[in-house]
């Protein structure tokens, strides 16, 4: 089977070899001009990509590296070794930062990683609307966030937002919402998790399509149950995409930023919604300290490096398969 | 014959079980449409309805009394004309710089080979292991000065261009076409003496026009809905872009004006969303697997 296509591309270099006049049998010097040129032109093409990640995203790279280590008052940078990850450390804001973050993570595991999963499974059992359901799930990724976000601070307003005027009907007690420092983040989490649940169930839906039937047939054989199918044969089948996507919402929540911003101004109710970027934000550009916003993303980065390791590894398995 | 799922097409088949298929297909329905399509609804018809009306308790569901004129107001008041034509500027800015450095660039990689191509392409894959948020502050104090050139970028279209190059996984997933494509379509185009730059414009694009499609869509969509960055690098207000200029004048008007701003805000993303939600939807499926 191989033999015949590997033929069939090397005829091409060969007629390429001939049509071109140059003999089989090239002098070095002639060959060596030759692959110049080629890696010239190649890298004519190359050139423009790799000088906007020189300056947009390796250089910041090392920058960051430097930042955290430096500080820099009156215009002079000097070393300043370990001082900013000490500042960091030392700022009773870090501890609430990261309780914030865990804590919008914790929620956004539960509600961002199981509601689409859910909701896929669901549409997924239906032959009609499927087009129709899948829309909708997805529309609101494709607003513009200070859309959503501003949409359900109205929503939220505890006098006049409909939340509340809901709740009344069904006559329960009223809540706060975002001026409630034990409901704020969870209210962020909600409007997060419909802002952004789109994605991930049409993601699931696509894995869920691939589970081979004769499985669940098999399955009932044996006498499961739905939720004994679902445990048994549909979770082992979309492990990969569902521990890829866990990995993908870790990475993603710890940097959660723009919805506490827009929805609490950042800190919230007694700093109830501050989280590890928005004390970076802080640090840099409300109190100039680039030192120290650099070293509490250093933090960041290193407790984030193992779950990107983790995603890169697991994607290569998910390559091959 | 369609694939089957969890529940088995002989237990649907009973006429019992129709029954209950089709409640709860209803139920589904109701449920989605007025959870997901429910707070746009509200978003419109709160842009209708009168300064006192949006702020009343109980809120009312239908508008008592209509006030198309709040939408031109918060056209005029927010100033977003100026606003959309900066976002569509930055935007198609931003696509246009991804097309041709992006492409060019996944070329060749894929199909010229340059030396040391796989360590450049491993180093800009390497970035997406970094956190983005993580750059931000170094980013930004790029911009303040740029290395070499000594230019500061802040309230310039540059600031949203050429950082919006440093996409790896465009190049990533262009990179992966460009290898499917035959080597014999390729060789054939070289045989008939045609150059690189003319392969690549007319026998890899139009092949390509798939992923092309996918890049653009989310290469405009990413634009439209950055929030941080614009806010840093755009502190001029006449320069801000939709999300950043809303949110900036959000507590100086009236609520029913701002409402209004937003459903002007989102009707481009739904719109480029509904035209080509197939390419969207598939694109992300495609590209939701690797990273």
């Amino acid at each position: 089977m191989s033999a015949p296509t590997l033929s069939t591309s090397e005829q091409p270099e060969a007629r390429i070899r001939r049509a071109s006049g140059s003999r089989p049998r090239a002098t070095s010097r002639e060959a060596f001009l030759r692959a110049l040129r080629h890696h010239l032109s190649a890298h004519s093409f190359l050139i423009g990509a790799v000088l906007c990640f020189s300056f947009f995203s390796w250089y910041p790279m090392v920058r960051e590296f430097l930042l955290a280590f430096q500080k820099t008052e009156d215009g002079r940078t000097t070393w300043a070794g370990w001082d900013n990850l000490r500042t960091v450390f030392a700022d009773p804001a870090f501890w609430q930062a990261w309780r914030g973050t865990l804590l919008f993570t914790g929620l956004a595991l539960v509600l961002g990683f199981a509601v689409p999963f859910v909701v896929a499974l669901v549409i997924n059992e239906f032959r009609h609307a499927q087009a129709y359901l899948r829309l909708l799930v997805y529309l609101p990724v494709m607003l513009p966030p200070v859309a959503s976000v501003l949409l359900f601070k109205y929503l939220y307003d505890p006098g006049y937002g409909l939340f509340n005027s809901i709740l009344d009907t069904l006559h329960l007690p009223q809540q706060q919402w975002l001026q409630d420092p034990d409901t704020a983040m969870l209210s962020v989490v909600i409007a997060a998790t419909w802002m952004n649940m789109g994605g991930a169930t049409l993601i699931y839906l696509a894995a869920l399509q691939a589970v081979p039937g004769e499985l669940y047939e098999a399955a009932e054989l044996d006498g499961a149950g739905l939720l004994r199918k679902i445990w048994h044969v549909t979770v082992p089948q979309t492990r990969l995409i569902l521990s890829l996507m866990l990995l993908m919402q870790i990475i993603a929540t710890m940097q959660v930023f723009t919805e506490p911003f827009l929805l609490t101004n950042g800190a919230g109710p007694e700093g109830s919604t501050t989280t590890v970027v928005y004390l970076i934000y802080q640090y840099a550009f409300n109190f100039n300290d680039y030192g120290a916003a650099a070293a509490l993303g250093l933090v960041l980065l290193v407790l984030l490096a193992g779950f990107s390791a983790a995603y890169v590894r697991l994607s290569r398995t998910a390559d091959d398969a | 014959m369609t694939t089957r799922t969890l529940i088995s097409p002989a237990q649907l088949g009973r006429p019992h079980a129709r029954y209950v298929y089709w409640t709860v297909l209803a139920l589904v329905l109701v449920l989605f449409t007025v959870v997901f399509l429910g707070p746009l609804y509200w978003m419109v018809t709160g842009g209708l309805k009168s300064t006192q009306e949006v702020v009343q308790s109980p809120p009312t569901l239908v508008p008592g009394s209509l006030h198309p004129e709040t939408y031109s107001r918060a056209w005029e008041v927010m100033d977003l004309a100026r606003l959309l034509f900066n976002t569509l500027y930055y935007a198609f800015g931003a696509l246009a710089f991804q097309l041709v450095l992006d492409v060019a660039a996944a070329y060749s990689l894929s199909r010229l080979r340059p030396v040391f191509g796989r360590a450049i392409l491993g180093m800009m894959l390497a970035t997406l292991m970094i956190p983005a948020t993580v750059l931000v502050v170094p980013q930004y104090l790029t911009v303040l000065d740029v290395p070499i050139v000594e230019r500061n970028l802040l309230n310039s279209p540059w600031a949203i261009w050429l950082p919006s190059v440093t996409n790896a996984f465009n190049i990533f997933l262009l990179k992966r076409f460009f290898d499917s494509i035959p080597r014999e379509l390729l060789d054939a185009a070289s045989i008939d003496g045609a150059s690189r730059v003319r392969t690549l414009w007319s026998v890899v694009l139009p092949i390509s026009r798939p992923v092309l499609g996918v890049v653009s869509i989310f290469a405009v969509v990413g634009v439209w809905k950055d929030f941080l960055w614009p806010m840093l690098t755009l502190p001029d207000p006449t320069k801000q872009t939709l999300n950043v200029g809303i949110y900036s004048l959000a507590s100086g008007v009236p609520e029913n004006v701002l409402i209004a701003a937003l459903t002007i805000a989102s009707v481009p993303t739904l719109l480029i969303f509904l035209v080509f939600q197939r390419n969207i939807m598939s694109g992300l499926t495609a590209g939701g697997l690797k990273g």
